[in-house]
């Protein structure tokens, strides 16, 4: 990933306009805003069209092992939409979108968009509360193994590290679920018998939170640890570390006021792109904690298919995507002054 | 390195107090659950692990099975499927008649049910109920095809409803419609509308119990009627816990998180067997699992569509790979036991339609008979011990099935094994449930793993094999299973649609799966048995269908969770699941404190010299 970047900043040194100071900035960022602009119209477009690809046939999935004759699934398809011309469909949906209009369900027959909205939110909270813990954990463990490094810290850490990356998250969320034994909720985000008010509620979300958000932590931190780790290594044979350790300064100065900022770089690159995917869920972990959260709407979609829930979930995640990276860009030029005064 | 370690002891200072500080609020919280505890009358709840989803209540429109069941719950009948047979008893209606034409129904509404607003309930409710379906096409999105061939709906007073058909309709007896309060669907216009979901709406209704809290995807909640008319269930609550992983379900009973599971697999059955505080139960299923032969199956407009092997069209050679499947090692070793022999499209929970082959039809596994079968069919043994057709074609097959299912990979793997023993060599295609049903609705597979639930009334599972049933040239528009079409089985067919003597039409029903069987288009393995698992120490005992062997919650009715009996009050009581929150979180919290704490110090004393100031 951060070689990635690291080509793409290569080929916006040579971009003339970058030498051009204020103007030169504002360009920049004209330029890649209506970059992420088009992307997300392509994503509208494709999204649509690879949905149809899809195998299965909604309201087979909706009539299957329920008496239904002929003449009510013709009437179903009619109700739903989908006995219209594919490109009358694509026309209806595009010109929705621009009114907020994501379409309806064809399970839950409810609008598209309060589907993702009620789902937004707990997947925000339990991927994102992960993430953050996550890079806290994975950073703190990175910058000390990096120093360490082959020290029994270094390879213990990393060792762990890299199970942990390597274990299924489903088979490490329902080894908590019995070894725990009950002292957390197994599935869902509240609890019917949780008291009204909103700390009752709050405690009560936390309460479910625990789980599902240990098993992503421990998945996810490695991710962290590991680019920290080796762009820290990285940085550490560099000249000017020499430099400010001669100029006295104590040794975890020099780690953290010149060797950490440096290495954070490619770092920053990732946790931006891990935020685009927040948004995302871990499907697996959503399953075996039946967290109510976009993941398993993604995945219940698929079965029908449900297609304009497929659709407007494609287009949010990807709409997640693309702004992130468009941020990381835009950061990546703050951070960076090389980049800037190139 | 001493501003380091000063901030590090500042933030485990921040968190130890933030720990304690918390503390009292456990305090409080525990102390608060104490006397909660000690309070004499706590409700009696029942849980249920719900493993599949719901789409939405509106009883019109819901169609997934746990809906529908949401609906059995709340909502009264005209007449329901008994608990001890599984065949129609009163409901909503006390008795019913019929005229001599057969074509005109009517209902006798008792007068002492109420809607949970106190409003009572009478055949206006009914009526309007089924001319709503008759008018609007929405309505008719769940429950259609029962009122298809309605001519008028009316009520001539509060105790009486009357139903004239076109055309005789056998299922009469049991519609499957839930009747809904006029007061409160009349007013609303389009029944598509999201809030036909609200509590304002499915919250008045008449059933064995109310719905008192719905969030979707997550839990239902429902208090006890009571005002039910057959009597208030013996819990006082009931709540249906979404659980999107069967394991983690499984789990949450041994935990004794949730009280009652169904749709266990036969491992999970066994694991759970012998447990402390558990009680399995193994009931007669209304599902079948059979194979489909594709015999050269036609659209509706009798046109070939598909790509299945034209060999299959010979039914000497259908009758032979019948004959070469062993549903006894099916239901042996890859139901575990958990199953019951296939016969007709009708399993043996609905005792008066299931038909067995008689010993001398029957197509007994035996792969030496089916080898000789087809030596005399002129399917020669090439080099490599796979037939040839008489016109040529290898004896190859494809067998598709769900990737996901172990029934599938495993029957897969017996069947082609036992097809290889006569001659024929079959290639396994195992895909997606999606890609499956685009598979088998567009007629390209060979053989097919397929396989449905059944209805206590016959003519479902019986349609599913008429020409009308077939899809049309874009394979959409119907739902067949077997593609079969065949002028003596419809015949069959629409005579029990249309005869209302019981066992007069229970005859043509068995009839008509004799036909079936003997044209070897399918071969039913086994009806699966319904695996479920409850809480013993919480619940003594659940009114079973059909009695005395039947499931607890996988029924066409209510029965299960309205005769639940709580084990004692004590026991059963319902202990608070989010109860001891506050408690845990700060637990988790010293924990956390301890684990960073800990790691900390560790870090420091695992420093090197060098690192050391």
């Amino acid at each position: 990933m951060s070689q990635a970047f690291t080509s793409g900043q290569a080929s916006a040194l040579v971009d003339p306009d970058q030498r051009r100071g204020g103007t030169g900035t504002l360009r920049f960022i004209l330029t890649k805003v209506a970059e992420a602009a088009a992307s997300i119209v392509l994503v509208i477009v494709l999204g649509f069209f690879l949905f149809r690809l899809l195998p299965g046939d909604p309201v087979a999935f909706m009539v299957r092992e329920r008496p239904t004759d002929p003449h009510q699934i013709a009437e179903l398809r009619q109700q739903l939409g989908i006995d219209k011309p594919v490109l009358a469909q694509f026309g209806n949906y595009f010109v929705g979108l621009f009114r907020g209009d994501f379409g309806t369900s064809y399970i839950e027959r409810r609008p598209v968009i309060d589907m993702i909205g009620e789902r937004l939110w707990p997947t925000v909270l339990l991927v994102g509360s992960a993430t953050v813990l996550a890079i806290a954990l994975g950073l703190w463990l990175g910058i000390r193994a990096a120093w360490k490094r082959d020290s029994f810290f270094d390879r213990a850490q990393t060792g762990i590290a890299l199970t942990l990356w390597s274990v299924p998250q489903f088979w490490l969320g329902l080894l908590l679920l019995v070894v725990t034994n009950g002292v957390f909720p197994s599935r869902g985000m509240h609890s019917p018998d949780a008291g009204p008010g909103f700390f009752a509620q709050g405690l009560d979300v936390l309460h479910h939170l625990v789980l599902p958000c240990v098993t992503l932590l421990a998945v996810f931190y490695a991710q962290y640890m590991l680019v920290m780790r080796s762009s820290l290594l990285g940085e550490m044979n560099a000249d000017y570390l020499t430099t400010a350790r001669a100029k006295g300064l104590r040794e975890d100065m020099v780690r953290r006021h010149h060797a950490v900022p440096n290495a954070l770089l490619p770092t920053v690159t990732l946790v931006f792109m891990q935020f685009g995917m927040v948004v995302s869920g871990a499907v697996t972990v959503e399953a075996v904690f039946s967290w109510p959260g976009l993941g398993q709407l993604t995945y219940d979609a698929l079965h029908g298919p449900d297609l304009p829930v497929l659709q407007g979930v494609f287009v949010v995640l990807a709409g997640a995507v693309v702004l992130m990276n468009m941020l990381a860009e835009l950061l990546y030029r703050v951070l960076d002054p090389r980049v800037r005064t190139a | 390195m001493k501003h380091v370690q000063s901030r590090v002891s500042r933030v485990i200072a921040v968190l130890t107090a933030g720990t304690l500080a918390m503390l009292p609020l456990a305090g409080t919280a525990a102390a608060q659950q104490q006397v909660h505890q000690q309070q004499p009358a706590q409700p009696k709840v029942l849980r249920v692990a719900l493993t599949t989803g719901i789409d939405h209540l509106n009883p019109f429109t819901a169609s997934l099975a746990a809906s529908t069941q949401v609906g059995r719950f709340i909502y009264e009948f005209l007449t329901i499927p008994s608990a001890d047979k599984a065949e129609a008893s009163p409901a909503l209606a006390e008795s019913w008649t019929t005229s001599p034409d057969k074509l005109t129904w009517t209902f006798k509404v008792r007068q002492n049910a109420k809607w949970t607003d106190g409003q009572p309930v009478t055949a206006k409710d009914a009526a309007f109920t089924f001319n709503r379906m008759l008018s609007d096409e929405t309505a008719r999105t769940a429950n259609g095809n029962y009122v298809a061939n309605f001519q008028s709906v009316t009520a001539p007073d509060a105790g009486t409803l009357v139903i004239k058909t076109k055309a005789v309709q056998s299922s009469m007896d049991l519609l499957d419609v839930p009747i809904v309060p006029e007061h409160v669907w009349a007013p609303i216009k389009d029944l598509n509308d999201p809030k036909t979901d609200d509590l304002s709406v499915i919250g008045v209704s008449d059933g064995p119990y109310q719905l008192t809290e719905y969030k979707q995807n997550e839990y239902l909640k429902f208090k006890a009627n009571k005002d039910y008319w057959r009597g208030a269930p013996k819990v006082d609550e009931l709540q249906l816990l979404i659980f999107k992983d069967v394991e983690s379900a499984v789990n949450a009973l041994k935990q004794g998180e949730v009280d009652v599971i169904n749709r266990l697999t036969p491992t999970q059955f066994d694991a759970l067997q012998g447990q402390p505080n558990i009680a399995t139960n193994k009931a007669p299923g209304r599902r079948y699992n059979e194979i489909n032969l594709n015999f050269g199956v036609e659209n509706n407009q009798n046109q070939p569509i598909g790509n299945g092997n034209p060999v299959l069209k010979d039914l000497r050679l259908r009758k032979a790979i019948a004959q070469a499947i062993d549903p006894k090692t099916i239901v042996d070793k890859v139901m575990g036991g958990y199953g019951q022999l296939g016969g007709g499209v009708i399993p043996p929970i609905y005792s008066a339609y299931h038909w067995d082959p008689p010993a001398n039809e029957a197509m007994k596994f035996d792969i030496a008979a089916a080898n000789t079968a087809l030596d005399q069919a002129g399917y020669v043994k090439g080099q490599d011990g796979i037939r040839v057709a008489p016109g040529g074609a290898r004896l190859e097959l494809r067998l598709t099935g769900h990737a996901n299912r172990p029934f599938d990979q495993r029957t897969a793997q017996y069947v082609s094994g036992w097809l290889h023993d006569i001659g024929i060599s079959v290639k396994q295609e195992l895909v997606s449930d999606e890609e499956l049903n685009d598979r088998t609705n567009a007629g390209n597979y060979d053989l097919a793993i397929s396989g449905y639930a059944t209805n206590p009334d016959p003519d479902y599972a019986l349609a599913l094999h008429t020409c009308a049933g077939r899809p049309n040239a874009e394979g959409k528009g119907a739902t067949t299973d077997t593609f079969f079409c065949d002028p003596q089985y419809d015949a069959l067919y629409a005579k029990q649609l249309t005869e209302t003597d019981p066992a007069t039409r229970a005859g043509y029903v068995k009839q008509a799966q004799a036909r079936l069987y003997s044209q070897a288009v399918n071969v039913v393995l086994d009806y699966d048995n319904s695996l479920e698992a409850y809480r013993s120490d919480k619940f003594s005992s659940f009114e079973k269908q059909p009695q005395p062997d039947g499931s607890i919650l996988e029924q066409t009715g209510y029965w299960g969770v309205y005769g639940a009996v709580p084990a004692g009050s004590e026991a059963a009581a319902g202990d608070s699941g989010g109860s001891n929150t506050v408690l845990w979180i700060v637990i988790g919290v010293v924990v956390v404190v301890v684990l960073v704490g800990g790691g900390v110090l560790i870090g420091r004393r695992g420093k090197s010299a060098d690192d050391r100031e």
